[in-house]
């Protein structure tokens, strides 16, 4: 018996399954908690109250109940759609907004892959959520559908430069992709994040990943993908039920999931701003955890203060704003650098 | 053209900044939105929600159905018999009809306050009630008839009892009038009310 | 119906693309139509070829039901409902039309009263109107800042009339309910509490860059063209033309008061943009605070209800009066036969003739474009369908 429960827990696969399963234990919370807080934002910077009936104190339950509603809606396929594809779209976003967190850092003890292109590899696997938003707003078989898959196709491959430009400049100075490597290399006090070395060139690094990750998880000012006053709600537009709550899921693990590689680049990921005080591995994930959720709460604070852009804008900032500027923080760090 | 570019910039960050700290400063402000059912609203005195009548004060004289635009108010009336007390109205004046049917289709309803205005003895108004939501749209057809049915029959019974003497009295009156020489265009007696 | 056309495109490297356009349908379920407008979108991709605006999804017969009325009353309910974001605009015109078949004049307080009230239903319609254009564009949160603005108005329609949004107000000769005691310091708080708040929807929405990258020079609507199409209201003055009922043409007491309209000028784009005629609201709306000032100050007593007819039945003849609702000129035409009841009213809404200068605009936009220039017509469907 002894032997066959050692067998199983030397496995390596027992040992895979079990990370993989981790991320959850926080993503599903997470997600149901930040639907509330996005909720809750909203209602109070609108003066209003938002949700406060269920569950008792400030309608903490919602989600709770508002998924176990959309579990039990019945599972509407349009006659028209494609069945295989429009099926398999929520799960392929989901997957690949979960799929980053294998390299995401939840402290010096806890990474999924510590994998030596860490910061690649997410870059990689994110922009895989395209294909499930292009396969949603095709197989849907609905013109409101296909123009919000065509806007965020469009979209999401072209924040990918700026993004990446964005990341380079850290990658440049740490000299590593390893997510874990440069969050050890920010190790000590809070200057010693990337946010403020080479000042000012990586903070505007900084800014311009926030702006294209904003983009890349189709957030206000950028959500013109599924712009509900344009587009009805772009490529959700004919699901329902679980598959409505998959891509609404995969829209929070996405934010949470750029949030959390802004802060491992950054905002030195799982260290405490404050040198010793409070560091170790279980303060680490407590660090991690509120610099992505400060990081999940602006993109709330901005989603409810902006209006949003025009498609043909939209390219202009990427092309025209964000990459020339990201590509210039990238010469002027490798300037200072070789100084 | 470049300076142009880099000032869209700053205004495109600067606006954003400024709008960021107004809704920041909204986080802080207390909400304007009460939790409606737990807190009510105070209506004010003249609110104009669910109609009522008053039928001790109604005394029968259709203005108010004539008012209404919709034809939501439906009243049938009853001649009483010169032998009957139907009592007065608060405001003193005598009553001279039954009032056998006096439904407000409340479904129909506009809420126009055009009723309250023509009513003679003040008997229909407006009250404060605005939860008055019901599954079935025939609860919404209010009857304010305090008559009971048998009261009705009886009393539209007797009307057209009534209304037949009189008519077999005119019908003598004018039997002899045509024996008298003078000709007279015979009044017809309104058709007596199916009861 | 539009044509689809198709035709072949010979790429560079020589394989053949189809080429072909879309029809799209915008409504009358969609978000930011402003009710039941069926907007049919020719695009190709997102550039919009053509636009043909359907009508009709919200016709309730208010022209045949006004001549089935007992009596002239009775219709102020049904004008009411044509533009339900500002029923005392509405009211306010055919009271007037009436009144003037009838050759009434109203003791001076009511017409203070009534001025009182269209500038505070205006200032209302135009919360809504920006609010909503907002939401169009994509801000959500100052659509509920202006609706909370919104409430403290109509809650003091509430305090007067009973009712919040459909008013039956504004009586032939008079008005139903005098003030209620206390009205004139609650509305000079609001004037004064409403002030400031205009410049935060400024910093918020009106000269936010994203918000004026979506509008300023969106849909532009040229002078000429504004005036060719009939064009009234906040929407001809955002084209630049210096015009106004209340002022051009004044009724009731507009003379009175001391205010100018405002016009679009183009700041941050072409004149006749999205942008100056959402602007042209915004300033209105502080007009509107300046002349309702004025009008509790100056206000007389008086009894409200020694004009009211006991019996409306005027001669036989026509009258065509116009006002200048929270959309533009509100014409309403009553011909009477003599009897208690209209012959025949025919309103000319401003939605309905502003709404036609959609496709004329829309061209050669995009569908977000489009968005933004229906919502900054200002439409009301209950007043285009009547």
């Amino acid at each position: 018996m002894e032997q066959i429960l050692r067998n199983i827990l030397d496995n390596d696969f027992f040992v895979y399954g079990i990370m993989g399963i981790v991320p959850l234990v926080w993503i599903v919370p997470y997600a149901l908690f930040a639907i509330w807080l996005e909720r809750k934002i909203s209602a109070h910077m609108q003066d209003r109250l938002g949700p406060m009936r269920t569950g008792g104190w400030h309608g903490w339950s919602q989600t709770i109940a508002d998924m176990l509603k959309l579990l039990q809606k019945e599972d509407i396929i349009p006659a028209a759609a494609d069945k295989t594809l429009f099926n398999i779209a929520p799960y392929i976003i989901f997957v690949s907004a979960y799929a980053a967190y294998a390299v995401i850092p939840f402290s010096s003890g806890f990474i999924g892959a510590d994998i030596n292109v860490g910061i690649f590899y997410i870059i990689a696997v994110t922009s895989l959520a395209v294909v499930g938003i292009l396969m949603g707003g095709w197989a849907s078989n609905n013109k409101w559908s296909l123009l919000g898959a065509m806007r965020a196709t469009a979209q999401i491959v072209s924040y990918e430069i700026p993004s990446v430009l964005a990341v380079l400049a850290v990658v440049m100075i740490a000299g590593t992709l390893s997510l874990q490597e440069i969050n050890n290399l920010q190790t000590g006090w809070f200057w010693n994040w990337f946010v403020f070395q080479k000042f000012p060139f990586v903070f505007v690094a900084f800014i311009i990943y926030f702006v294209a990750s904003l983009a890349e998880v189709n957030r206000v000012p950028f959500d013109i993908p599924e712009a509900e006053s344009e587009l009805v709600a772009g490529y959700v537009t004919e699901y329902s039920g679980m598959k409505f709550a998959m891509f609404m899921f995969a829209e929070f693990v996405n934010m949470f999931a750029v949030s959390a590689v802004a802060a491992t680049l950054f905002f030195g990921g799982w260290n405490s701003p404050f040198g010793e005080f409070l560091s170790g591995p279980i303060w680490g994930v407590f660090w991690f955890l509120s610099k992505g959720m400060m990081l999940v709460s602006v993109q709330m604070w901005l989603r409810w203060t902006l209006p949003r852009l025009r498609v043909d804008q939209l390219m202009y900032v990427s092309w025209k704003v964000l990459t020339p500027w990201a590509f210039a923080c990238v010469i002027a760090v490798g300037f200072w650098m070789m100084l | 053209m470049m300076r142009k570019y880099f000032i869209d910039i700053y205004k495109t960050i600067w606006s954003i900044l400024i709008g960021m700290r107004i809704t920041f400063g909204h986080l802080f402000v207390p909400a304007v939105t009460i939790q409606y059912p737990d807190v009510k609203p105070k209506l004010p005195e003249r609110a104009r929600n669910r109609l009522y009548v008053n039928m001790d004060d109604c005394i029968g004289c259709l203005q108010c159905e004539m008012a209404c635009p919709v034809n939501c108010i439906e009243i049938e009336t009853v001649k009483s018999l010169p032998t009957d007390d139907l009592g007065t109205t608060s405001t003193g004046q005598k009553k001279k009809l039954w009032v056998t049917k006096f439904d407000i289709d409340i479904a129909k309803c506009c809420f126009c306050d055009l009723c309250v205005y023509p009513c003679p003895t003040e008997c229909i108004k407006m009250t404060d009630v605005y939860e008055f939501s019901e599954f079935d749209r025939n609860n919404l057809l209010y009857n304010f008839v305090t008559l009971t049915k048998q009261e009705v029959e009886t009393v539209k019974a007797k009307a057209a009892e009534f209304e037949k003497e009189q008519a077999a009295k005119k019908a003598a009156a004018a039997a002899q009038a045509k024996a008298a020489p003078v000709v007279a265009p015979a009044q017809q007696s309104p058709p007596a009310q199916p009861s | 119906m539009a044509e689809i056309s198709e035709e072949i495109i010979k790429t560079s490297t020589g394989t053949t693309l189809r080429h072909e356009e879309m029809v799209i349908n915008m409504g009358p379920q969609h978000p930011s139509t402003h009710g039941v407008l069926r907007l049919e979108v020719v695009v190709d991709g997102e550039i919009v070829i053509d636009v043909i605006p359907h009508i009709g999804y919200l016709h309730r017969c208010f022209e045949k039901h006004a001549e089935s009325m007992t009596n002239y009353q009775q219709v102020v309910p049904y004008v009411d409902r044509m533009d339900y974001c500002a029923a005392m605009n509405m009211d306010f015109g055919y009271v007037l039309a009436v009144e003037k078949l009838l050759g009434i004049q109203v003791p001076e307080r009511v017409e203070y009263i009534r001025v009182i009230m269209a500038e505070l239903q205006r200032i209302a319609s135009h919360l809504i109107a920006a609010g909503t254009y907002g939401l169009d564009i994509g801000a959500f949160t100052p659509f509920l800042y202006m609706f909370r603005e919104r409430e403290r108005i109509l809650d003091l329609f509430e305090m007067t009339c009973g009712a919040r949004l459909l008013y039956n107000y504004m009586w032939v000769g008079g008005v139903s309910h005098d003030l209620p005691p206390g009205f004139i310091d609650k509305a000079k708080d609001f004037c004064q509490y409403f002030r400031p708040k205009i410049k935060e929807y400024n910093d918020l929405l009106s000269y936010n860059e994203i918000f004026i990258k979506r509008t300023a020079n969106v849909g532009i609507l040229p002078k000429d063209v504004a005036i060719s199409y009939g064009i009234s209201g906040p929407v001809l003055r955002g084209s630049g033309v210096n015009f106004d009922l209340r002022r051009d043409d004044p009724y009731s007491i507009y003379h009175k008061f001391d205010w100018q309209p405002e016009i679009g000028k183009g700041e941050v784009g072409t004149v006749g943009d999205c942008w100056d005629r959402y602007m042209v609201r915004m300033r209105e709306m502080e007009q509107s605070i300046n002349i309702v000032e004025q009008a509790l100050n100056q206000i007389p007593e008086g009894n409200i209800a020694s004009a009211i007819p006991k019996r409306i039945r005027p001669n036989p003849g026509d009258v065509y009066v116009r006002t200048e609702s929270a959309r533009g000129e509100l014409g309403f035409y009553v011909i009477s036969d003599g009897s208690g009841k209209p012959y025949r009213i025919k309103a000319r809404s401003p939605s309905f003739v502003n709404l036609s200068v959609i496709p004329e605009i829309s061209r050669g936009g995009m569908i977000a474009d489009l968005v933004a220039i229906a919502g900054s017509l200002d439409i009301v469907l209950g007043e285009v369908d009547r």
